[in-house]
């Protein structure tokens, strides 16, 4: 009973064939198996696919989240598509996350060869630069927050820095600032210790043939590391999307969605309104919406970047 | 990299003194680099210090990057009473070691089966709808769970730990399937031959064997668990039940005025991760990294 042959489907010799055969396709499953896997189903059911197909339900009534409610059809969705403050939501949403994405990655990628690189006290900067992942964004936003708000702009009032002389949360225009710094701040170390274990599978004697063959530093990078890691690049392009499309933690921490609403994403669109602001239907809706767009990005992240690694 | 690079000169010796200078030069210590490193390691533990030292003045003297003139250690005990923090910091505890300890203790024997039977259509099918629910976005079933579990009367720290543990299954299964499957069938075959059950395979071969993996499990469990905001914030309706990140939340949109007081009280909350990560940094990282690369 070897596990393996459901890849190997090359015709070898009739025998192994032939036993593959009596001990897979007829084979019997130990019914504990199904006591394993099936009431584990049925919870996982329970506390996830039914809440989502709930959460589509709701998104056709008026209801408020308690009391009476009645169908309405697709008044929310259209309702969604012509209200401004959640086409803000979204744009800024979208916007950060790009941005988040982009500054991830830049820097993750960096720290990830430099840490792998031949530096001094390795393994103590690799654990101070993955002391972000172990904080809670929202604890430690509090304290971004106080940065921000105060020392920051007393150094740039004493260095006549125009627009760090204020704070950039009460700045319309520069809130958002502050919460991509907060989302890379803490995101950088995962990403950072994926592509460590990416540059870990590579074999060192590429590098060794690469400098006989008096390569740059620039050209080693782009030509021998960087394809070598591009499943890695992809897991990492779509998780750091993934989080920082849900960025919530940071906009709780920093600016509650204000400046007048400007710093509002999606995901607090929907737990203010939704859950505190008598929006029930109407941002369950918002939040079908919103699954179906990260669907959509998702499916072309790994459709184009899937095909980019098989060349 | 270094080994590769010693066996090759003893084995091949030298083959031209051009090469030999450059294997010399890959052994050296990068400066340049370990400088870079060593400023950009500024944008962490400079924040770090700033909430410490922050935490240890008077309000009047809050503000600035140096160090407190008169050292107010009793901040923390005000902090502390302010936010009920052995209260929380118990409440999180509970939360955390129990969402941990059910987590290891379902989630590895699903992905047992799973792995075991992945040929047959059925568990591959469960498979899939496991992991299909790693695409679905939190805030998408939010509003529901929500709901259903004020109704249901799990809006307490129990609701919490049964969502941890079966929220994480999908991420879970999929970081463990693969290591199982590594585990040759022929160690459970011959327990298999002396009479053991599926159940005592398990529990006494495959369990164990599960070691790194477990730990991997653990560790994403706790962090998340431990740190999570958002959950405890739409389940927990009672506030005596409040998590760490939870009390910062009410304190700070209560009492935000007392800057060294607040400091304290975010001292206090990152503090018990950073005491464990500091005595556990090797196996935390090598943790993670294990459940990346799956």
């Amino acid at each position: 009973m070897t596990n393996v042959p459901v890849s190997s489907s090359a015709p070898q010799a009739g025998k192994p064939r032939k036993k593959r055969k009596s001990a897979f396709s007829t084979r019997k499953v130990d019914h504990v198996y199904y006591w394993m896997a099936v009431p584990a189903a049925v919870v996982f059911a329970v506390f996830l696919y039914v809440p989502f197909i709930q959460g589509v339900g709701y998104s056709f009534t008026n209801s408020q989240g308690y009391g009476q409610s009645k169908f309405i059809g697709l008044k929310n969705y259209f309702a969604l598509f012509i209200d401004n403050r959640v086409g803000h939501a979204y744009l800024f949403t979208f916007l950060i996350a790009v941005a988040i994405t982009i500054l991830v990655n830049l820097i993750a990628m960096f720290l990830a060869v430099a840490l792998n690189g031949k530096i001094l006290f390795k393994n103590g900067f690799r654990a101070i630069f993955f002391i972000p992942y172990t904080l809670a964004v929202l604890v430690i936003g509090y304290v971004f927050k106080y940065i921000f708000m105060t020392p920051l702009p007393e150094i740039g009032q004493a260095l006549h820095i125009n627009w760090l002389s204020q704070s950039l949360l009460t700045s319309e225009h520069y809130a958002w600032v502050p919460i991509v710094f907060l989302a890379v701040w803490q995101s950088v170390a995962y990403s950072t210790l994926i592509y460590l274990a990416g540059l870990q599978t590579i074999d060192g004697e590429i590098y060794e043939a690469a400098s006989i063959d008096g390569v740059n530093p620039w050209q080693r990078f782009w030509q021998i590391t960087f394809p070598l890691i591009g499943p890695f690049f992809t897991i990492n392009l779509v998780l750091s999307m993934k989080n920082a499309f849900g960025t919530f933690d940071q906009v709780m921490a920093l600016t509650q969605g204000g400046p007048d609403s400007s710093t509002e994403t999606v995901t607090y669109l929907i737990y203010t309104n939704g859950l505190t602001g008598g929006e029930y239907a109407y941002e369950t809706a918002n939040a079908v919406l919103f699954f179906i767009v990260l669907a959509i990005i998702a499916f072309i992240q790994l459709k184009f970047f899937g095909n980019k690694e098989k060349i | 990299m270094t080994s590769v690079t010693i066996s090759n000169s003893g084995s091949q010796g030298k083959q031209s003194t051009k090469t030999d200078s450059k294997w010399h030069s890959h052994r050296q210590v990068n400066w340049w680099l370990t400088a870079v490193i060593a400023v950009l390691s500024l944008t962490i533990l400079i924040p770090l210090y700033f909430t410490v030292v922050t935490a240890l003045k008077t309000p009047a003297e809050a503000g600035g990057f140096g160090l407190p003139t008169s050292w107010e250690w009793h901040n923390f005990a005000d902090a502390s009473a302010k936010v009920n923090y052995p209260k929380a910091a118990l409440n999180s505890a509970i939360i955390t070691v129990a969402a941990v300890v059910l987590t290891l203790f379902t989630n590895t024997f699903v992905a047992y089966a799973i792995a075991r039977n992945m040929d047959k259509r059925f568990f591959r099918f469960l498979y899939y709808f496991f992991i299909a629910a790693m695409f679905v976005p939190f805030p998408v079933v939010m509003l529901p769970i929500a709901k259903q579990f004020g109704s249901w009367h799990l809006d307490n720290q129990l609701g919490l730990i049964m969502l941890y543990t079966v929220l994480g299954l999908g991420t879970n299964l999929f970081i463990a399937t693969g290591f199982i499957r590594s585990i040759p069938v022929s160690l459970e075959e011959a327990a298999r031959i002396d009479g053991a059950s599926t159940w005592r395979i398990f529990w006494k071969i495959i369990f164990p064997l599960m070691g790194p993996i477990n730990a991997t499990i653990a560790i994403l469990t706790a962090l998340w668990a431990w740190n999570d905001f958002l959950l405890p914030l739409i389940v927990l309706t009672d506030q005596s039940n409040q998590t760490i990140p939870l009390a910062q939340y009410v304190f700070s949109s209560q009492f935000a005025t007392n800057y060294p007081m607040a400091f304290a009280s975010y001292l206090m909350a990152m503090a018990p991760i950073l005491i464990v990560y500091v005595f556990a940094q090797r196996w935390v990282i090598s943790g993670v990294m294990r459940g990346a690369v799956k």
